[in-house]
């Protein structure tokens, strides 16, 4: 670390001798209106290869157009060309109905895949009333690895149609060798209104 | 943080923090798995940090279908035999999409036990095939309470299916933990990398 002033270097101490943490936030993509948020490496400043042995991408007060759809992502292993990989995933879900009237803890066969190349929903049937959103953070293992399958694991809260409140544990793997260097956020139907999506990577040293 | 000369302050910006983040997770150590029986941390487990968390990165068991497992011990011992009280629940899917399940795992729980903990039950030794995931140790420096833990994971397991996994406990030792071991439950660990964080908070 140095002191300058006026481009002249009163002292320079060498490289920053504190500690900033192993999480490094690589980029920060707020949406408004969009289609899609996509994270491509070497985009924009992207970065998602094997900088970063994981990475986890946060999602802060995704907010959809429109009522009842899913907000979800999937792989991409040729730079954002084909969003398409084939996984295999659980779904589990903790819900409570906004009127109380009901609740429950289970499996969400409806939003599984098995080897499916589809989008993967992470939150289901969101709502889009004022205060209606999505929250959670998803980690991807090892995306750059071309040996082994990708894990990824997912927890989230989000707010349902109808003021119902949901809790989503989500895992699973991108079934392929090749190394994933683009992730694609998007909902079923409608443009992510608003929120912003964040990529960070988890130090390898 | 100031700029101090010949004992006057000339500048003082507060405690860094307040103007630098120095972020809360700290990458303390790595382990990497090259035919290992055990991967152990022997030191860093302290008070230093409010928790620990280990990721474990593309762990590849040599044996098809070994159970992934971890245990602690105090001080320099090296029995790893804490006893521990534990709950196991996993989601499981097959590529064939056979029926999906969620469910409690009893051969994977511990209840006062002093035998290795299982993380991730069966994954398969295929070339591709690898479990993933995080484990939490809180305040395992304590003298006073019991060391809780969490962890999720995800695995593929040798017939092709995609375990979620879920676990958490305690260990039943208000001596604090200092070591952690992670070892498959026959065979080694092929190849895999664990890393252990510490996470700071204030």
């Amino acid at each position: 670390m140095a002191i300058i002033s006026n481009a002249v270097t009163i002292a320079d101490a060498g490289a920053f001798s504190v500690g900033l943490g192993a999480m490094t936030l690589i980029k920060s993509i707020r949406a408004s209106n969009a289609g899609t948020l996509s994270f491509v490496h070497g985009a924009s400043s992207v970065v998602l290869d094997g900088t970063y042995p994981i990475y986890m991408f946060r999602f802060v007060e995704i907010h959809p157009a429109e009522l009842n759809k899913d907000f979800t992502f999937n792989m991409s292993i040729d730079s954002g060309s084909n969003y398409n990989i084939a996984k295999t995933s659980t779904v589990i879900e903790a819900y409570h109905l906004g009127d109380g009237s009901g609740n429950g803890l289970g499996y969400h066969g409806s939003y599984d895949l098995a080897q499916g190349t589809g989008f993967q929903s992470l939150a289901n049937a969101v709502g889009n009333d004022n205060d209606e959103g999505v929250a959670g953070e998803l980690f991807i293992y090892s995306p750059s690895s071309t040996t082994f399958v990708k894990h990824f694991i997912h927890k989230g809260a989000h707010g349902q149609g109808g003021g119902h409140a949901a809790n989503h544990l989500i895992g699973g793997y991108g079934n392929t060798t090749s190394a994933v260097n683009a992730i694609q956020f998007k909902f079923t139907s409608g443009n992510i209104q608003s929120g912003k999506v964040q990529l960070y990577g988890i130090k390898d040293s | 943080m100031a700029v101090i000369s010949n004992g006057t302050t000339l500048l003082d910006a507060g405690a860094l923090d307040s103007g630098i983040a120095i972020g809360g997770l700290r990458l303390l150590s790595t382990l990497t798995a090259s035919s290992s029986a055990t991967l152990d941390f022997t030191s860093g487990l302290t008070s230093t940090y409010d928790h620990y968390i280990f990721k474990f990165i593309d762990i590849h068991p040599a044996t098809d279908g070994a159970a992934f497992s971890f245990q602690a011990d105090t001080g320099t011992n090296t029995s790893y035999n804490q006893s521990i009280t534990s709950t196991f629940f996993r989601a499981v899917l097959s590529e064939a999409n056979d029926t999906p399940a969620l469910g409690y795992v009893p051969d994977n729980d511990l209840v006062g036990a002093t035998s290795f903990q299982v993380l991730a039950n069966g994954t398969g030794n295929g070339n591709d095939e690898c479990l993933a995931g995080t484990l939490t140790i809180f305040s395992p420096a304590s003298t006073v309470l019991v060391k809780h833990f969490a962890a999720t994971a995800n695995e593929l397991i040798a017939s092709d299916q995609s375990y979620n996994l879920f676990c958490a406990g305690y260990f039943n030792q208000t001596a604090a933990l200092t070591r952690v071991r992670f070892k498959m439950s026959s065979g080694n660990i092929d190849s895999g990398t664990i890393k252990m964080y510490g996470v700071y908070s204030g």
